[in-house]
């Protein structure tokens, strides 16, 4: 156990040196964007619906940093708190689609075959329905609430995960390692868990930053519709509806809540791109 | 050697190359190599893997793979020195006056591209040649090679030609623009022993008639013998040991090209009477009658009604050259297939075709070692849990007895302890090949069937892996079915044998029996393949095997 603990240490350290200022800055911002998310009632000077000013879009002064918005609530805090529900939302529904896209992409390739024909025929026919039409008419139909945006969403994320995960687990069960514990006798949950999943588990890493990225944009443009984050809660999609009109003043209070989502998704793409990068440039000296 | 000509086409000295890691820690992997290539002369860099041979013979073109660097001496093409060329000039000497002829052929060409396209190709860009003049100069290669229909094969694609057949071509592609100096980095391994003699005399023959001078790569000493003038032996980047072949043939002076010697595929001088040489009254293991195929109706025969049996304690070889079914047998016998027709009896009993129908003290008694150690190991996982999930699988040990285990299994296979906590990346080929075995032992099994567990490894590491089999064998009574190409390493280790060509069992017997004459011809042949240690073997070889080949396609199964 020492010994396990102690490659990862030293496997952390081996990550810190290859870091490049970009990414560790990209790696940072990251990390300050989730400490605020979940800090967020103890972080933001003002409540999220606490009206401060009569003033529309007052521009930023030592009271309120970002300015007031259409409503004279301050900006700075009701960014903060839609960043903890734009995070909250897209790590749910990531984690989601993840655990159900994972496991059928795995069990289909394990299976192979009728079964891995029929299940990957199914997924495609899914895929090809456009994901914001699919999106709007459930939850029109069924009325915006949390539960609903999150098994929507993850639903739709699944399909894109099947893929991936199918598709990196069909690699691995031809390897001849695979192939010696079948002749062991060894069952399919085993062999997913044992010998598919490890060797998965980098290329699948990186393939949650970027289903998390989609999420959060995903989110963003179905509150900016009007059907996702209903008021008065708020996320940054709602951000940059609600204060639309800021600019027809000459105000930037949309922009910011704009840059943040724009911000989030190009900080994990560079992350993510490094750690992709990092592992497909050890493969050679490994094997 | 220090050539006593006067002026050497090609003079090396002192040269030096390192390779840097990540961290910019630096290991020289070539230390102070220095010989000289006499015009028309052939020399041979022989080594293990890591020896540093193939990174002398691209240094002798400038280059140094990535992440390499050439850190010191000289290396002079008729009095040109090559290092200090820039860049475009050396890519003008490379391909012209330096070419260069790669392990495998089938990763160097381009799938897309006709043959010929690709072989006139140097010529035609550099203007050294207009596109009518290349062609013909192609054909001539060709048919000097000994291709078939040497003036319409340039205008198929790779694939439609032999990986014997794509090996010449590309050797082709090296002497057409009559470069000076050849590199042939081990030019014959990645083939089938029969089509090896056929490839290496084509290249010598090309070699003579050009007046061509050449380095020849290869880790086997009993090749080079037949093309080589001088031969350097190579270990760990430096220089062990430089002479004419023939010195070095008769009287090695270093213990390390007596050691290479030793385990060089010849055929040893007598073959030992077996142990176990009848078929057994009981056997452990009877294959009976098995047919089996390929494609969706199994309509691809791979395996026409094969009869074999393996003794308890007893080596069994099934020798063939890929495409004979002996691999196919192999996963019959292990369940990963299911025949069409026949069966598998383990101590008289009938097994059951498929390995999730078979009870798991049955598959414990028969376990399989994968031939590419790197990729039968995950690499993701310890050599602790690699070991020990087979004793905790089919023992039923806990965790602390199946960890006290593995340390004794290391042990057994002679590995550090300390190995259970490694991943196989960090291994070395034999070391990961002995881990493989470790785990086909893990098992407690009765017999091992070993699917060409020696033919990826250096010949003196595969001698070591087959000493350890024997030990094991004799130590646990062990049956091995040991599937192979290599007719040399099974006459040294089995008791019966049984050779196989396009899915049948052509010949089966003691050892003894089936490889002295009179034998089948298919046999013959396979024994006529193997090098044996002096110069004049390759053209009688040759001559022998033209022969045999005709014969054989008279024979029924060829007629399929």
């Amino acid at each position: 156990m020492t010994a396990r603990a102690a490659g990862w240490r030293w496997q952390l350290r081996e990550a810190a040196r290859d870091l490049t200022p970009g990414v560790a800055l990209a790696l940072a911002f990251l990390v300050a964007v989730a400490v605020v998310g979940l800090l967020a009632p103890w972080i933001a000077p003002y409540g999220e619906g606490q009206i401060l000013t009569n003033e529309s879009f007052e521009p930023p002064s030592a009271a309120l940093w970002l300015g007031s918005d259409y409503l004279g609530r301050d900006v700075l805090s009701r960014l903060i708190y839609g960043v903890r529900v734009t995070l909250f939302l897209a790590l749910v529904i990531t984690f989601l689609s993840f655990l159900a896209g994972v496991t059928l992409g795995f069990l289909s390739a394990a299976h192979g075959g009728r079964t891995d024909m029929a299940m990957s025929r199914l997924n495609d026919a899914m895929l090809s329905f456009p994901a914001l039409m699919l999106a709007l008419i459930v939850i029109n139909s069924l009325g915006s609430s949390f539960p609903v945006l999150i098994c929507t969403i993850a639903f739709i994320d699944m399909t894109r995960v099947f893929r991936v995960a199918r598709a990196l687990a069909s690699d691995i069960m031809v390897m001849d390692y695979v192939e010696a514990a079948v002749v062991r006798g060894e069952g399919k949950a085993w062999i997913i868990w044992h010998e598919v999943l490890p060797n998965a588990l980098t290329p699948l890493a990186a393939e949650f930053g970027i289903r998390f990225t989609y999420a959060i944009l995903f989110i963003s443009a179905l509150s900016f519709l009007g059907l996702g984050v209903q008021p008065p809660q708020s996320d940054l999609g709602v951000m940059v509806k609600e204060n639309m009109q800021a600019l027809l003043y000459g105000a930037y209070t949309t922009l910011y809540p704009a840059l943040g989502i724009a911000a989030i998704a190009v900080s994990m793409n560079v992350f993510v791109d490094w750690l992709l990068q990092r592992s497909s440039a050890k493969l050679p000296d490994e094997i | 050697m220090k050539s006593d000509r006067p002026e050497p086409l090609l003079a090396v000295r002192g040269l030096t190359v390192a390779a840097r890691d990540k961290r910019g820690r630096e290991t020289v992997i070539v230390d102070d190599v220095s010989f000289d290539v006499a015009p028309g002369a052939v020399i041979a860099l022989i080594g293990e893997s890591g020896s540093g041979k193939t990174t002398i013979s691209l240094g002798c073109m400038g280059y140094a793979r990535p992440g390499c660097h050439i850190t010191g001496g000289s290396v002079m093409l008729q009095g040109q020195s090559v290092l200090d060329q820039p860049l475009p000039a050396l890519q003008r000497l490379r391909g012209k006056d330096i070419t260069y002829v790669a392990q495998s052929a089938a990763a160097s060409f381009n799938g897309a591209m006709r043959i010929d396209d690709q072989v006139i190709e140097i010529p035609v860009i550099t203007g050294a040649m207009t596109r009518a003049e290349a062609l013909e100069r192609a054909r001539g290669l060709y048919a000097a090679l000994g291709l078939p229909d040497p003036d319409t094969i340039g205008r198929r694609y790779p694939h439609q030609v032999s990986g014997g057949q794509l090996q010449r071509l590309m050797a082709a592609m090296a002497m057409i623009s009559d470069p000076r100096l050849l590199i042939l980095d081990e030019p014959t391994t990645a083939l089938d022993v029969t089509t090896q003699i056929e490839v290496l005399h084509a290249f010598k023959t090309l070699i003579r008639d050009n007046r061509t001078a050449a380095i020849y790569v290869t880790h086997d000493l009993s090749l080079v013998a037949q093309v080589a003038d001088h031969i350097l032996v190579l270990r760990d980047g430096r220089m062990v040991e430089h002479g004419p072949t023939e010195q070095i043939i008769a009287a090695p002076r270093a213990p390390y090209t007596r050691a290479l010697m030793d385990a060089a595929h010849v055929m040893p001088e007598e073959i030992a009477s077996p142990r176990i040489a009848a078929v057994p009254e009981a056997p452990l293991l009877q294959v009976r009658g098995v047919t089996a195929g390929y494609g969706r109706d199994r309509e691809i025969i791979a395996l026409r009604d094969i009869d074999l049996s393996i003794g308890h304690g007893q080596t069994v070889g099934v020798i063939g050259e890929s495409g004979s079914g002996k691999t196919t047998l192999g996963r019959i016998i292990s369940g990963l297939m299911a025949p069409v027709s026949g069966e598998v009896l383990l101590d008289g009993r009938p097994l059951a075709a498929r390995v999730a129908q078979r009870a798991r003290g049955d598959l414990k008694q028969v376990q399989f070692a994968f031939q590419m150690a790197d990729v039968a190991l995950n690499p993701r996982q310890r050599i602790g849990k690699i070991l020990g999930r087979p004793m905790r699988f089919y023992r039923g040990l806990g965790q602390a007895e199946s960890d006290r285990e593995v340390a004794r299994l290391l042990e057994r296979v002679e590995l550090p302890t300390a190995f259970a906590q490694r991943f196989p990346p960090e291994l070395s080929g034999g070391q990961r090949q002995r881990v493989n075995l470790a785990r086909a032992l893990a098992a407690e099994p009765r017999l091992i069937i070993c699917d060409e567990i020696t033919s990826a490894l250096d010949t003196i590491v595969a001698q070591q892996i087959l000493d350890l089999l024997a030990s094991l064998q004799k130590d646990l009574n062990l049956s091995y079915m040991f599937i192979t190409h290599d007719i040399a390493t099974v006459a040294r280790i089995a008791d019966r044998i049984a050779v196989m060509r396009l899915g049948r069992i052509v010949q089966q017997g003691p050892v003894d029996q089936v490889l002295t004459p009179p034998c089948h011809e298919y046999t013959r042949l396979l024994l006529n393949s193997v090098p044996e240690m002096r110069t004049d073997w390759l053209d009688q070889a040759v001559h022998e095997r033209r022969r045999l080949v005709a014969a054989l396609d008279g024979t029924p199964e060829a007629k399929r």
